[in-house]
């Protein structure tokens, strides 16, 4: 499904990612870990379209196409979600407002009819329940005013609502107590489905106690140090990050390599 | 939606779809402006001879005065004999409905406006003024029966010559402004609206406002009466077609709100903005005031300017009676070269009298808005309260956002309170919406409706739908 | 309305003024005596002076000033900051006094000392920078100043150069006659990477009628650091127009501290031109006024190029039958981006005999910017004062104290210790009566 092939990105001229590879397939749910730094979220960024970023070698195909090539909308319309670290607050526009929009804008990228006004509000209404959220929630502006847990459910709220085929979770266990992470959690294994991928990117293991990711890759210093299986996130837990700042000073051609 | 990205899509190649002309014989003045013409309007209008009388004296203040030039407006000098200062279709003013010209119902319907009773929106009275004159008034009868007076003002002169004797330039008087002058000696149609004690006005009211002939100035004359207790709302709307030649709108609105009435004014502006380059459109300078002259009296302006090439309009509120409350809800966008210094003035004298005044200012392509305010608390005005605020959006390299507050105070219980923002549109507002799918002229809509949600919800519902598209129209092109 | 003042300007031939006979400076001159007489005193009718109106000023007949009456040591001790160390340079009626003065050599190629001074010993140095920023005189009071460019001080801080004491310029009214006019006219110029802290003064010893009117030009050369502080104690007759025109290079940062304590009428004028990328400018105030006092703030910030910012609080208390008046106005400038501006200005309306104006102005003419503005009018929060009378405090010292803690948010941003007391100390008498005073503090 996504195919990244030796990515290299810049941000104001300086290297943030040097030089990823990372193969996620159908169905499958690969948690990105790494320590603060380390590029994890520019990555979830360059995937979504977000500008700014200078992608200077390498390249990404989604579904065979050349992803990099299309700008964020296609993008999104073309199944790509990012559900965001810092959820963005958009005053005077409603919930449902967007959601309606966002919805209408894939149908249309597809050549569908805009969906109809009771369809939709049955769907937003079925999905807000799976969030645990209230529905008068839908009418508030664009996480104007949520509090952290909600700006985070609401991204799982829409991820729901707009199905996507490649979701990537930009750190969105940060800023949770237990409960809410169980929420968000739950939420999104009930979104796992074969034709769907996930891509989680954090920073603890415990959101993986809840998401159990097929493969577990860490990322440090703009590259992939290390992967393996769901166990390797234990393993990260007990030793920390520390071992790989040892071994990026002990072997510093591994910053280059 | 996507409403918002069809319409979009669809208007794209759109031109200002209200600049077609109407082919109709008219009677219209040579251009020029002299005593005679002030006597020639006020005989094709069959006046009293008080007003007359009245439309001289401001001619003749308007001949000392000098157009003020104090506005953040740039514009060439205005000469003032080439235009024309009376135009109206041939023939009698039609009895009623059936008699008036088809092309004339044709082009209101073109407009939006059927003025058939049976076509029309429900729940909304319209008063079509066609270039000098008004030229249909739909639902009166349902409205005689409430007791209301709504009619062109050239009829309130001749059929209630001394209501509008008692209230005309009571509250902008006649040599108020240089242009309130003008308008004052030359005024030549409008709307009149009479609301007497304790009606709840059954319907909206309308007037719909058209330039049509070449060179001719539009100087409409507006005047609301609220008698104690009661209730209207007022809604107008203006459109002109295209022309390379710009053309001059100098309007007169007074409001008088007795105790406990209130009156909702709301406006939709939407006069020819000229071309990209700056070529044409109008030029708006109208004077509009209300005076809540009883206690517990409210007024409510409400204006959304898109259109016009030069706007300059401060619609204010004079709190007299104690408690009154006056409202100021503006979205003024200047697009290409449009220019515009609006705002209002809340003048509190009365006790605990209240203000609010909230106004969204949107800049795009090479477009000025400026937002100029007055806040004036006079010495006894006790416990007067006022809170303003003034966000301005930019789009684009080449535009200007400027915020001119006045705020001035003579009593130690009142307060003010003025807050005021300049940005353009977040990258990462724009970023969310089109990670969400949007096109990037998708999300800027969305979000410049959202800026402007707090302004749009006070107008009646038929026209908040109206007002948003109109302000995706005029965004067009402004993004990329 | 002008017919005194231009009476005034003939004057000028009987006087002896700094470089007479210096072509550039004769230039300035007669430039701005022709720009007079164009301009005449402002009136109300000017926007920029729409709230004051300074006929009172206008129907005088000012003399100029003549050479300082000898004043000793012991005379400017009354008017001493306490236990604030400085260099001196004093002038008396405005003229430069070098036994009063005690900032002559600093070392380091630094200078300090009379305007007349410098343009005849180091005329290079000065020429580049006299009349800068006043060469387009707003209004005639400006034009006047420049029409006779009368002594004041010269300040010249070498590139890399700090100076750790400040320099307290003290502009001493003395003279014997009413209605003397005195126009100080000073250049500050802090080289590249410099460090200065300037305190500016206009102060008293009498209670007499007369008009100061004073340019100060101020250029902040590229990562120059300036604390600009100004304290107006001119006597409650006295009138006084001052313009503070500051120009700043890129990565300079200026804070300037306006504190209006005196006079009768009184108009400080700040121009700011931030005119290198990463310049920012602090512009802090405060006003407290009473009795028939009218004191406007006129600012204008420019942002004339990318990545500057500025940021703008002024503070007003007005009593009795005071009136004040803020104006402030920034302008990004076309392209100037990034540009980041914020300004307030607060005002306590404490008599019903006062009156406060503010426009608070936004001109923008780039599009990635941040700039706000506020301003509010209003009294002390009946809560808080509740709160105090809960616990036990009378309601006049609950005032007081409440007032004090409103005006002391800007003076709070003073960062000399002493002079933070001194200012505190000058406006709570002005507040309270002594006994008070000492409850309070």
């Amino acid at each position: 499904m996504l195919s990244i092939d030796n990515l290299h990105v810049r941000i104001d001229g300086k290297a943030i990612l040097k030089g990823i590879d990372l193969d996620v397939g159908s169905g499958e749910v690969h948690a990105i870990m790494g320590p603060n730094g380390s590029g994890k979220s520019t990555l979830a960024n360059v995937l979504a379209g977000r500008e700014n970023f200078d992608v200077t070698q390498g390249e990404v195909k989604y579904l065979g196409e050349d992803l990099l090539a299309l700008p964020s909308d296609e993008r999104a319309c073309k199944g790509v979600f990012l559900a965001f670290q810092y959820p963005v607050e958009i005053p005077g526009v409603s919930n449902v407002y967007l959601l309606k929009a966002a919805v209408n804008a894939r149908r249309k990228y597809h050549g569908e009819k805009a969906i109809a006004a009771g369809e939709f509000l049955k769907l937003v209404k079925e999905k807000v329940k799976m969030v645990d959220m209230k529905e008068e929630f839908l009418q508030r502006a664009v996480n104007e005013g949520f509090s952290g847990g909600e700006k985070k459910r609401n991204e799982i709220f829409q991820m729901a609502v707009l199905e996507p085929t490649l979701a990537i979770l930009d750190e969105t266990d940060s800023g949770l107590d237990i409960d809410a992470m169980k929420i968000v959690a739950d939420g999104v294994n009930a979104l796992r489905r074969e034709d769907r991928s996930m891509i989680v990117v954090t920073h603890y293991q415990r959101l993986l106690d809840y998401i159990v990711p097929d493969r577990v890759h860490v990322l440090a210093d703009g590259r992939i140090v290390k992967f393996g299986d769901k166990n390797l996130a234990l393993e990260l837990e007990k030793e920390g990050y520390g071992w790989i700042r040892d071994r990026l000073e002990r072997e510093p051609g591994a910053a280059t390599r | 939606m996507s409403a918002v990205g069809q319409d979009i899509e669809k208007l794209v190649k759109r031109e200002y779809k209200e600049g077609f002309y109407t082919e109709i014989d008219s009677d219209t003045f040579p251009p020029g402006l002299d005593e005679n013409v002030v006597r020639a309007i006020s005989r094709k209008k069959e006046e009293p001879e008080f007003m007359l009388e009245w439309r001289l004296k401001a001619f003749r203040r308007w001949q000392r005065m000098e157009e003020p030039r104090w506005a953040h407006l740039r514009f060439p000098k205005i000469d003032y004999q080439s235009i024309s200062y009376f135009s109206a279709p041939k023939g009698e003013r039609p009895k009623s409905l059936d008699e008036v010209d088809p092309k004339l119902l044709e082009t209101y319907e073109k407009l939006g406006i059927p003025l058939e009773e049976q076509k029309a929106l429900a729940g909304v009275a319209v008063d079509a003024v066609f270039d000098s004159v008004s030229v249909a008034t739909t639902f009166r009868e349902k409205l005689a029966d409430a007791g209301v007076i709504f009619c062109p003002i050239s009829e309130a002169l001749q059929e209630y010559p001394e209501l509008v004797r008692e209230y005309i330039g009571g509250v902008v008087p006649a040599a108020d402004n240089y242009f309130a002058a003008l308008n004052s000696a030359v005024f030549s149609d409008g709307s009149f609206v009479y609301i007497p004690k304790g009606v709840r006005c059954p319907m909206e009211l309308s007037t719909y406002f058209r330039i049509n002939e070449m060179n001719t100035g539009q100087f409409e004359r507006t005047l609301i009466v609220a008698e104690e207790g009661s209730y209207v709302s007022y809604l107008e709307g203006c459109t002109a077609p295209m022309r390379d030649e710009n053309q001059l709108h100098a309007a007169v609105v007074e409001l008088v709100a007795k105790e406990n009435a209130q009156i909702k004014y709301s406006t939709v502006q939407n006069w020819y903005p000229g071309d990209e380059q700056g070529r044409g459109g109008v030029y708006n300078l109208v004077t509009k005031r209300g005076a809540c002259r009883g206690a517990n009296s409210k007024i409510s302006w409400t204006q959304i300017e898109t259109g016009s090439a030069i706007t300059q309009k401060y619609p204010s509120v004079v709190l007299e009676g104690d408690n009154s409350i006056g409202e100021f809800y503006s979205v003024a966008l200047t697009n290409n070269m449009q220019q515009a210094d609006t705002g209002t003035k809340m003048i509190h004298v009365g006790k605990n009298t209240r203000s609010t005044i909230i106004s969204k200012g949107i800049s795009a392509s090479r477009g000025q808005n400026t937002y100029r305010g007055l806040v004036k608390i006079v010495k006894g005005a006790d416990n007067a309260r006022n809170y303003s605020r003034c966000d301005s959006l930019l789009i684009g390299n080449h535009c200007g956002a400027h915020t001119f507050p006045y705020l001035e105070s003579k009593n130690p219980s009142a307060r003010i309170e003025h807050e005021a923002t300049t940005s353009k549109i977040s990258e990462d507002q724009l970023f969310y919406c089109m990670q969400r799918g949007l096109n990037e002229e998708d999300a800027v809509s969305l979000i410049v409706n959202g800026f402007c949600k707090e302004v749009f919800r006070e107008l009646p519902m038929e026209f908040a739908v109206e007002a948003r598209k109109l302000l995706e129209i005029s965004l067009e092109g402004a993004v990329g | 309305m002008s017919e005194r003042f231009e009476q005034l300007l003939a004057e000028r031939s009987r006087l002896d003024l700094p470089g007479a006979g210096v072509d550039w400076v004769e230039t300035i001159r007669n430039e701005n005596a022709r720009r007079f007489e164009e301009l005449g005193l402002p009136t109300p009718r000017d926007e920029d002076w729409k709230y004051t109106n300074i006929e009172p000023i206008a129907r005088k007949s000012f003399t100029p000033a003549d050479t300082g009456e000898s004043l000793t040591g012991r005379d400017l001790r009354a008017i001493a900051i306490p236990g604030l160390d400085v260099h001196r340079a004093i002038l008396i009626d405005g003229h430069y006094s070098p036994t009063l003065s005690n900032a002559g050599e600093l070392g380091d190629g630094v200078r300090i000392c009379s305007l007349a001074e410098a343009i005849d010993e180091q005329p290079d140095l000065v020429q580049p920078w006299l009349g800068r920023l006043a060469a387009e005189p707003e209004h005639g009071f400006r034009a006047l100043n420049s029409a006779f460019l009368q002594d004041g001080i010269f300040i010249w801080v070498p590139d890399g150069c700090r100076i750790d004491t400040p320099i307290e310029l003290c502009c001493v009214q003395h003279g014997e006659p009413e209605e003397t006019v005195s126009q100080p006219r000073h250049l500050v110029v802090a080289g590249e990477g410099s460090r200065l802290t300037l305190i500016e003064r206009y102060v008293s010893l009498h209670d007499k009628r007369y008009l100061t009117n004073a340019i100060t030009e101020v250029f902040a050369r590229r990562n120059a650091r300036v604390d600009h502080y100004k304290l107006q104690q001119e006597s409650t007759k006295g009138y006084h127009i001052g313009s503070w025109l500051i120009e700043q290079h890129a990565g300079s940062h200026v804070m300037t501290h306006n504190a209006a304590l005196g006079g009768a009428t009184a108009r400080t004028d700040i121009r700011v031109r931030l005119d290198g990328a990463h310049a920012h400018c602090d512009l802090n105030g405060v006003y407290v006024l009473n009795g028939r006092q009218h004191v406007d703030t006129h600012t204008k910030v420019d942002h004339c190029v990318a990545d500057t910012s500025s940021d703008e609080f002024y503070k007003g208390v007005l009593n009795d039958r005071s009136r004040a008046v803020f104006h402030g106005r920034v302008v990004v400038h076309p392209d100037a981006q990034r540009s980041d501006a914020r300004q307030r200005n607060k005002n306590l309306l404490l008599s019903p005999d006062a009156e406060v104006d503010s426009k608070p102005q936004l001109e923008i003419h780039a599009d990635d910017v941040a700039c706000t503005h506020g301003a509010s009018v209003g009294q002390l929060d009946d809560d808080a004062l509740f709160y105090l009378r809960t616990r036990g405090v009378d309601e006049e010292t609950a005032r007081g104290l409440l007032t004090f803690a409103f005006a002391n948010d800007v003076i709070e941003k003073f960062e000399l210790p002493r002079l933070r007391h001194y200012v505190e100390h000058e406006l709570t008498s002005k507040m309270f009566s002594i006994d008070d005073l000492e409850e309070i503090i």
